[in-house]
């Protein structure tokens, strides 16, 4: 009996438990307790999201109908080879963080709001993991908003001032982002009167290119791509990610982009018609904008004075190879973008992990007070180094993976600029990661840090094991999925030969 | 006891992995096993090896690819690491300690590479672990070496890469095996293995790191980075004719610049270029003998140049620095070390009987076989400059010339150890050089020690000595000064920095220029009242011109 309730309604169970865990979390507000059942939330979602990529591996879709509904009534949800590696990447995340949340949590948020905390993570993690698995457009938004109004919460509970403020701007514009999806969805509603992916895009292809689909097209474009942060729309991205809270600093970082970009693939392959794109230049765009992202975010990286600030911007560099992928509208191009998306989930997740470790130890990540640090916490600095050699792209780690296939991708198409943009943009990388670790290794302290004194024998004197131990898995994984692609690439290049498939359906 | 088919970079990492855990007292001793351990498995296992295959992305790394030119330069890198552990034993910077190992092995795993991609892999490895043999050295001088000197690696690495890529493209194979210069692609990796190799014009970061990194650092730099280059070419590019002149360039050039130079160990440095010209050469000819005697002096170059970097390593170590016009009359206090540096000298100057002369006789003599006369008078000329900066002037500024005053204690006892080693190494070669000729890889017969050969290149030595006496006893000898010399350098230290700021000041006012004149009509719009910050503003009227554009563009393909 309650085997097939579990295994009937996988799909379904990987959303409602996060939901029913985040009131129950608020409700108990007791830090460890909290934190355990995150924990566990998080890694059993993991468990099912692996299951479901099992699962779909083998070629099957699942569709799941909520509530019995049947679509195009009911809201779907249809699990292909894409989602599933998606939930993955999530949930996996997820995990990670959860596993380093709780000294960190400890130190950055003050006790009483612990519950809410960990609730909002939650929901954040329930929306993004909706977002991947749902096969309704207007349910999509829906998880859209959760998770962006989960992470405006998130973020604002960061413990500097200019935390409120980059919330502030982060709702604005998320909710701007939302607006336009919105108003997008609606205009495709009615013109094709469903809300149904799969649906939407059969009656698309009989309906011509009118004015309306257009509008309908580029407002969802517009609206995902500021999710997305994609350049020029990059502008919440740095403040976001700087001044939240070290936890949500990783976990977003790590996915939130990443599923957006997802939305945009989804967008663009599976509910419109490739011509909507041609027609409106859009893959040539996303190229010369994946092109300038890469070029711009590494050149502001390189001159930035603190490591969060340099990272986020690196994100935006980063994002760009995704977006140069997608443009470049081949197998090779979009298998090369989700590969990315799940390797640069694990290098800059574990990046920002090792930021955390740093601020939990100096509280404060400007490169002035980190000077020499890393010959104090030697475990930290070196798992941050290999993550820091994935973003160079350094052969035997996930990040030359990634951008091999990047540049087989570009030189199938011919692109050569673009060649020469990815090679320049990962000596540029080397140029602001070379900063990172001369400011951590070779340079002297300056003056006397203040360490966490607040009562007595409080001092911070040792990385907590759990910080350490989330942030060396992430490094190794770095590395072993750099040697061994076979998880990474083969889930991606069935996703991308299903995404592609399903088009020509 | 012996693992087969091992590939030889492995003991070397994972030797570092436990090198780190191990406490630092035992941690020299472990480290100085892991080459003898490595060397001896290669020794007996190397003939029963299969092969070691790793998959990657759809790709198959040979990363254990046997034959007679990777197992040589596999027991040339074994002895070179052995040496300058055993040189180094007295570090107890673990930086260092575990770099150099790293180093070494990413060496190894590049030689026995059997397709592009992993050599690739090895290639970067090389950039970024010998890179903190210069930075541990920890002076600001030092690190901005290092940077420059990373930049320049991970540059040829990307062209590698590049090359790679196309390489692929355009045959379909990533076989590290002959390529010869046609294609884009192979002179992308003709570039990216050039700039390991110091080719003129691209040499800079040798000569700009090598004399920067620690005493002990250098000695492990010298023997690997351009080691490897001069063996990828020799993978690859035997018998370009273009190497020929390259070579012959590479030999000549540097030698002026020895000549002024004050810093002992950049004379190293130039002389190190010098001789890979030798090499270079060797690879151009391609005829057999002169691949032999390319590698064969590979090999004889990295033992004396070792030795030699090891002796002013020793002086480095015991009295600070290494400025010719500073030192001089350190005989009286390091006996046994100055004549470990003329053992050295003498190999480099290419002695009858001493390793030198059996290796660099058969570039030459593959050189006038093919009826090169005026190269073969470069090169002859080279021979001389050589004995001239190298053979001569490092041993008499450092160890004789005016008397400094300095008493420094003799080496210390690993130092003595390694350098008596490589001081072996160089006699015995240099003796029985049938003991290295049955390492090479290709079939040739050929007898160093007739008349011709070891009268002209005695002749040659003695002019040669002389010339550096006369012109020292007439004052007209270029003393030693204390400055800095930049050579191609000066293009990128001095002329492009300059540039760049005269660039960036009339870049920044037309910048401005045309931002106000934007700003001003901007302003002139009609306006929203301004919004709670400049970013939410600034954002918003982006995404409204981006959806307008995309709009635009999409209307404009409506029929």
């Amino acid at each position: 009996m309650t085997s097939t309730l579990f295994t009937d309604h996988l799909a379904a169970w990987l959303v409602i438990l996060p939901l029913l865990c985040a009131p129950v979390m608020v409700l108990l507000n007791r830090s460890k307790l909290v934190w355990l059942l995150n924990l566990v939330v998080s890694a059993s979602c993991l468990i099912i999201a692996l299951h479901i990529l099992w699962d779909v591996s083998t070629g099957t879709v699942i569709h799941y109908a909520m509530g019995g509904w049947t679509p195009p009534w009911g809201i779907e949800y249809r699990i292909d080879g894409l989602n599933a590696l998606v939930a993955v990447i999530v949930s996996a995340m997820a995990t990670a963080c959860a596993v380093y949340a709780r000294k960190s949590v400890e130190q950055e948020i003050s006790v009483h709001v612990h519950g809410l905390f960990y609730a909002a993570f939650q929901l954040c993690f329930l929306g993004l993991l909706g977002i991947a698995l749902t096969g309704d457009i207007f349910n999509l938004f829906v998880f859209l908003e959760i998770s962006s109004l989960a992470s405006y919460a998130l973020i604002a509970m960061g413990r500097n001032r200019k935390a409120l403020n980059s919330a502030f701007h982060y709702l604005i514009l998320g909710t701007l982002g939302a607006t336009f999806f919105l108003i997008g969805v609606g205009l495709a509603f009615a013109a094709t009167g469903t809300l149904n992916m799969a649906d939407m895009a059969l009656s698309l292809q009989d309906a011509a290119n009118t004015p309306l689909l257009l509008t309908a097209f580029a407002l969802i474009v517009v609206g995902v791509a500021l999710k997305a942060a994609i350049y020029p729309l990059h502008l919440w991205l740095p403040g976001a990610y700087a001044y939240a809270p070290s936890v949500v600093s990783v976990f977003l970082a790590a996915t939130a982009t990443k599923v957006a970009i997802y939305v945009l693939i989804r967008c663009l392959f599976s509910v419109f018609e490739p011509d909507y794109m041609l027609d409106t230049f859009l893959p040539d765009i996303l190229v010369v904008l994946g092109g300038v992202a890469i070029l711009y975010g590494s050149l502001r990286a390189i001159y930035q004075e603190g490591m969060k600030k340099m990272l986020a911007y690196s994100s935006v560099a980063q994002i760009g190879y995704m977006v140069m992928g997608i443009g470049f509208l081949s197998a090779a191009g979009l298998t090369a973008s989700l590969l990315h998306m799940f390797n640069h989930a694990l290098m800059k997740g574990a990046m920002f992990m090792a930021v955390g470790l740093f601020v939990y130890r100096v509280n404060t990540a400007t490169f002035d007070n980190l000077k020499g640090m890393g010959r104090e916490m030697p475990y930290t600095f070196f798992a941050m180094v290999l993550a820091a050699l994935s973003l160079v792209g350094v052969p035997g780690t996930v990040g030359f993976v990634s951008k091999w296939q990047l540049l087989q991708a570009a030189l199938e198409n011919r692109h050569w600029g673009m060649v020469m943009i990815i090679l320049l943009g990962s000596l540029m990388a080397a140029i602001y990661v070379w900063k990172l670790i001369e400011v951590l290794y070779f340079q002297q302290p300056e003056k006397l840090r203040v360490q966490g004194v607040s009562s007595g024998s409080e001092r911070i004197g040792r990385s907590p094991a759990g910080m350490v131990i989330a942030l060396w898995v992430m490094a190794l994984g770095c590395v072993y999925f750099g040697l061994d692609t076979d998880l990474s690439l083969h889930s991606a290049q069935y996703a991308v030969t299903e995404l592609l498939q399903g088009r020509g359906n | 006891m012996w693992i087969v088919d091992l590939p030889p970079f492995l003991p070397f990492f994972i030797g570092a992995i436990i090198a780190l855990l191990l406490p630092p007292k035992l941690r020299p001793v472990f480290m100085l096993l892991i080459p003898v351990w490595g060397g001896l498995n290669l020794f007996f296992t190397h003939s029963l090896s299969q092969g070691v295959n790793w998959q990657l992305m759809g790709f198959t790394l040979e990363l254990m690819n046997v034959d007679k030119l990777s197992v040589m330069f596999g027991y040339l890198f074994h002895i070179a690491a052995f040496l300058a552990l055993l040189f180094a034993l007295h570090v107890k910077d673990p930086l260092q300690q575990i770099a150099s190992l790293l180093y070494a092995g990413s060496a190894l795993g590049a030689v026995f590479s059997g397709d592009l991609l992993s050599l690739f892999l090895f290639w970067e490895l090389l950039a970024l672990t010998s890179v903190w043999l210069v930075l541990a050295r920890r002076t600001d001088r030092a690190t901005r070496a290092a940077m420059r000197y990373l930049l320049l690696q991970v540059l040829s690495g990307v062209l590698l890469l590049a090359g790679a890529l196309l390489h692929y493209r355009d045959t379909g194979s990533l076989s590290f095996d002959h390529i010869g210069l046609s294609s884009v692609a192979s002179w992308l990796l003709f570039i990216a293995f050039g700039i390991k190799a110091a080719f003129p014009g691209l040499h800079t970061w040798l000569t700009d790191a090598y004399p920067e990194a620690t005493a002990t650092g250098t000695v492990f730099l010298s023997a690997f980075t351009t080691k490897v280059a001069i063996f990828a070419l020799a993978r690859c590019f035997a018998g370009t004719e273009l190497l020929i002149y390259i070579g012959a360039a590479m030999t000549c050039f540097p030698i002026f610049y020895a000549v002024i130079e004050n810093d002992l160990r950049k004379v190293l440095a130039y002389s190190l270029i010098n001789q890979l010209g030798f090499m270079v050469c060797g690879i151009g000819i391609g005829t057999a003998l002169a691949l032999n005697g390319a590698v064969a002096h590979a090999f004889n170059d990295v033992i004396f140049k070792g030795l030699l970097f090891m002796t002013m390593g020793a002086v480095l170590h015991r009295v600070g620095h290494v400025l010719g016009s500073d030192l001089g009359g350190l005989h009286k206090t390091m006996p046994r070390t100055t004549m470990f540096c003329i053992v050295g000298a003498a190999s480099i100057s290419a002695f009858p009987l001493f390793s030198g002369f059996v290796s660099k006789s058969m570039v030459m003599a593959a050189l006038i076989e093919q009826g090169h006369d005026i190269l073969w008078l470069m090169l002859l000329f080279a021979s001389a400059g050589v004995f001239h900066h190298a053979g001569i002037k490092i041993p008499f500024f450092a160890f004789f010339a005016h008397d400094s005053g300095l008493r420094p204690k003799e080496a210390p006892l690993n130092m003595q150890l390694a350098m008596f080693g490589a001081a072996v190494l160089c006699i015995a070669i240099g003796s029985n050089p049938q003991w290295l000729y049955q390492l090479l890889p290709w079939e040739n017969s050929y007898v160093p020690y007739d008349l011709t050969h070891t009268l002209t290149q005695l002749q040659l030595l003695f002019f040669s000595a002389l010339a550096f006496v006369w012109l020292n006893k007439q004052g007209m000898y270029p003393p030693e000064l204390r400055s800095v010399n930049l050579d191609m350098e000066w293009f990128y230290r001095r002329l492009l920095p300059a540039t760049a700021t005269r660039v960036r000041g009339v870049v920044s006012t037309l910048w401005c220029g045309l931002r106000d004149w934007v700003m001003d009509h901007w302003h002139a719009m009609p306006q929203m009242s301004p919004s709670s910050s400049y970013s939410a503003a600034q954002l918003t009227r982006r995404m409204a011109a981006v959806l307008a554009i995309l709009l635009l563009l999409s209307y404009l393909s409506l029929p």
